[in-house]
């Protein structure tokens, strides 16, 4: 895959897009399909200008139906073709959750393996926006907990890209989740199509003194937060695990070997999250007679989200949360 | 479009209503007119933040249909649900401080624009999620049977909610056990981007009452004194034990679906025929109103609204040492 550096910077949004553009433009079996994706350009423009490139037999609008819209791409993906779903805001896909849950997980298991789901469901989580209770939330555990799923969180342009052309091409029902925040964010993102494994996480900063494992949104904000520690002497190590499942923990544990503590950060509630999955792979792992210190999890408030705007900032980790918890973490405060 | 589905403006209603009623319904339709304006002009100056969903043109929906309920009633609200909050009584300053995301707020500052609530009133909440109500309406509707009150329960919803499953589901079930509720179908022409021709192959989302057995009808949604008459008839036959009926209101909003909308999906002169048809100028004129007299009672709903506005402003923001509370009783 080629390296991000030294080439054009993109927004998140608009790498997003590219991966959808290049991918049909090379496979005439996909298509989108999804909630005011045509004219509208959905929700937040990440289909902008695709209906007038390719029409609305490719860049299908449908009515405000979602089980109908997950149940579409299961259908078309097990007879041929390629269908790419958007749920508009991730909060909506509890309405299709039968479909994607009970059928698209499970179809191929259950025919013996005869038949193959290769769709791709994209959608945004997360807070930020105040948008509130309903059209906030970071569900990705409860697909993690379904075998059959595969679950993407890219947390940046460069990953958003490979991830989401690598998402298309496989067999397999995945949801690609993206973040409300990081659609504005820029970086360097090669030309070319290019795909990145899913499952292979990335060493986003390497440092000594703790292994920081992140997911979307808060892989930006343990880099912020890396800065502010540098200043201190505290250098921070950064996993991204990219691909939530399949998810290939080795590096995490080297990291963790290397570091002898370990900090794991996301947005969605803690209880029942996905750090307690990275948290269990750490001691279960050789990585266990390494530990220093408990490993620690930072992540939202087991609430809802707020609509005030600073009760929704503190409803999950910011920079400086996980600043301080590195800190005590590093200074052996726990 | 619209004039071939509102066949039955109704005459009989015209004369249900007094003059004074039709009076207060033109100030309330004003109240919303400018708590929506004011909510806009607020979201500019980066007062508020998030989204919001405004009903400017649909005034006359909102307050015919609450007009034609009593206090003991419920409602089940939209996202665009300002003017059916205000048209069922809520005051005007609590629901700024709600959108100012205040702690005096309806909802404490915790639910926002689409949110609001004021159980107390009966007002069940507006609701983030399309056709979110409906289900609900049906558990109000076998609460109100197993109490055995003389209530109802209206829920409101968009064209485009008529599309999810739950609609279906609910109406069938409200069908088959006979209950109290009232579905009403803001009919706006648009789900966000997508036009009613093009979600649905059917002319009236009133027929649809017929795949369920229940009763029907379609209104002009601008003219206030046909909802009422429409609802008001509705609520007799509730209470009178005959079931839940579908009332479709069309009507249109000037604004575009969020802030975020730059409405590509239709033209200028498509709103400008709309506004030509503004509930609000209508009523006036049925009214017989004066330039002056509609200015003065314009006014007098600017005059609340800067009162509101004052409330919000000057209230405290929610504690975050509060942050945890109201997750479970
Ligand atoms: C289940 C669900 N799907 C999608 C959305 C996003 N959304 C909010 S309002 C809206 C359009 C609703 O159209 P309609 O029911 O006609 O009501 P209107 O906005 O026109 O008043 C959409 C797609 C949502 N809130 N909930
Ligand atoms: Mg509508």
């Amino acid at each position: 895959m080629p390296s991000p550096n030294g080439t054009r910077e993109i927004t998140y949004v608009e790498a997003v897009r590219e991966a959808l553009t290049q991918s049909m433009q090379a496979d005439e079996r996909v298509f989108l399909i999804g909630e005011d994706i045509g004219v509208y350009g959905g929700a937040f423009g990440v289909s902008a200008g695709m209906h007038a490139e390719f029409g609305g037999e490719r860049v299908i609008d449908t009515p405000i139906s979602e089980a109908a819209i997950v149940g579409a791409c299961v259908g078309a993906a097990l007879t041929g073709m390629r269908p790419v779903g958007e749920i508009q805001f991730m909060d909506f896909i509890t309405l299709g959750m039968e479909q994607l849950v009970l059928q698209a997980a499970k179809v191929r298991f259950m025919f013996g393996g005869k038949a193959t789901v290769p769709m791709v469901l994209r959608t945004p989580g997360g807070s930020g926006t105040g948008a509130a209770a309903q059209h906030s939330e970071s569900l990705e555990t409860w697909f993690t907990h379904v075998p059959g799923l595969k679950v993407v969180m890219p947390s940046s342009p460069y990953d958003a890209k490979g991830l989401l052309m690598a998402a298309i091409q496989d067999e397999n029902p995945v949801i690609f989740v993206e973040h409300k925040l990081l659609y504005k964010v820029s970086g360097p993102v090669p030309e070319e199509p290019y795909t990145i494994p899913l499952g292979e996480p990335n060493i986003v900063r390497e440092g000594k003194h703790l292994t920081v494992v992140a997911t979307s949104i808060m892989v930006q904000r343990a880099k912020q937060a890396a800065e502010e520690l540098a200043k201190e002497g505290i250098e921070i190590e950064i996993v991204d695990p990219r691909t939530l499942n399949p998810f290939d923990d080795s590096l995490m544990i080297q990291s963790v070997v290397k570091t002898g503590k370990a900090l794991v950060v996301h947005e969605a509630v803690k209880t029942s999250g996905y750090g307690a999955e990275l948290v269990s792979r750490i001691v279960e792992s050789e990585a266990f007679d390494y530990l220093d210190a408990p490993v620690r999890r930072l992540a939202g408030l087991d609430i809802p989200i707020p609509y005030n705007r600073n009760l929704e900032y503190h409803a999950v980790p910011q920079v400086e949360n996980i600043v301080a918890e590195a800190r005590k973490l590093v200074r052996g405060e726990y | 479009m619209a004039k071939s589905k509102n066949a039955q403006t109704s005459q009989a209603a015209k004369r249900k209503l007094s003059e004074k009623q039709l009076h207060e319904m033109l100030y309330t339709m004003m109240l919303i007119r400018r708590f929506e304006e004011k909510a806009l002009d607020l979201y500019s100056l980066g007062k508020v933040h998030g989204t919001m969903h405004l009903s400017i043109g649909q005034e006359a929906t909102a307050v015919g249909a609450s007009g034609a309920l009593t206090q003991q009633d419920y409602l089940l609200n939209t996202h665009r649900g300002h003017g059916h909050c205000l048209a069922w009584g809520s005051q005007a300053d609590l629901m700024m401080a709600e959108f100012m995301g205040k702690e005096t707020g309806y909802c404490r500052g915790r639910g926002g624009s689409m949110h609001i609530a004021n159980v107390d009133a009966n007002n069940l909440g507006a609701n983030g999620i399309v056709a979110g109500g409906l289900p609900i309406s049906v558990g109000v509707g076998l609460s109100i049977r197993a109490r055995n009150t003389e209530q109802v329960v209206m829920v409101v919803f968009g064209d485009g909610a008529s599309n999810e499953g739950a609609f279906h589901e609910s109406i069938n079930m409200a069908s088959i056990w006979n209950l109290p509720v009232i579905f009403l179908c803001e009919n706006n022409q648009y789900a966000m981007s997508m036009p009613v021709e093009k979600s649905m192959n059917i002319d009236r989302i009133s027929d649809r009452a017929a795949a369920y057995g229940i009763e029907g009808v379609t209104v002009d949604g601008n003219d206030v004194e046909a909802v009422y008459e429409a609802v008001h008839n509705a609520r007799q036959r509730a209470i009178a034990g005959k079931g839940p009926t579908l009332i479709e209101c069309n009507t249109y909003r000037y604004m575009g679906h969020s802030k975020s909308d730059r409405q590509a999906y239709r033209t200028r002169d498509e709103v400008k025929t709309w506004m030509d048809k503004d509930p609000i100028e209508r009523l006036a004129g049925h009214l017989d109103m004066s330039k002056k007299d509609k200015d003065g009672l314009f006014k007098k709903a600017e005059a609340e609204i800067e009162k509101a506005v004052e409330f919000a402003e000057a209230s405290p923001e929610p504690d975050v040492a509060d942050i945890m509370e109201g997750v479970y009783a």
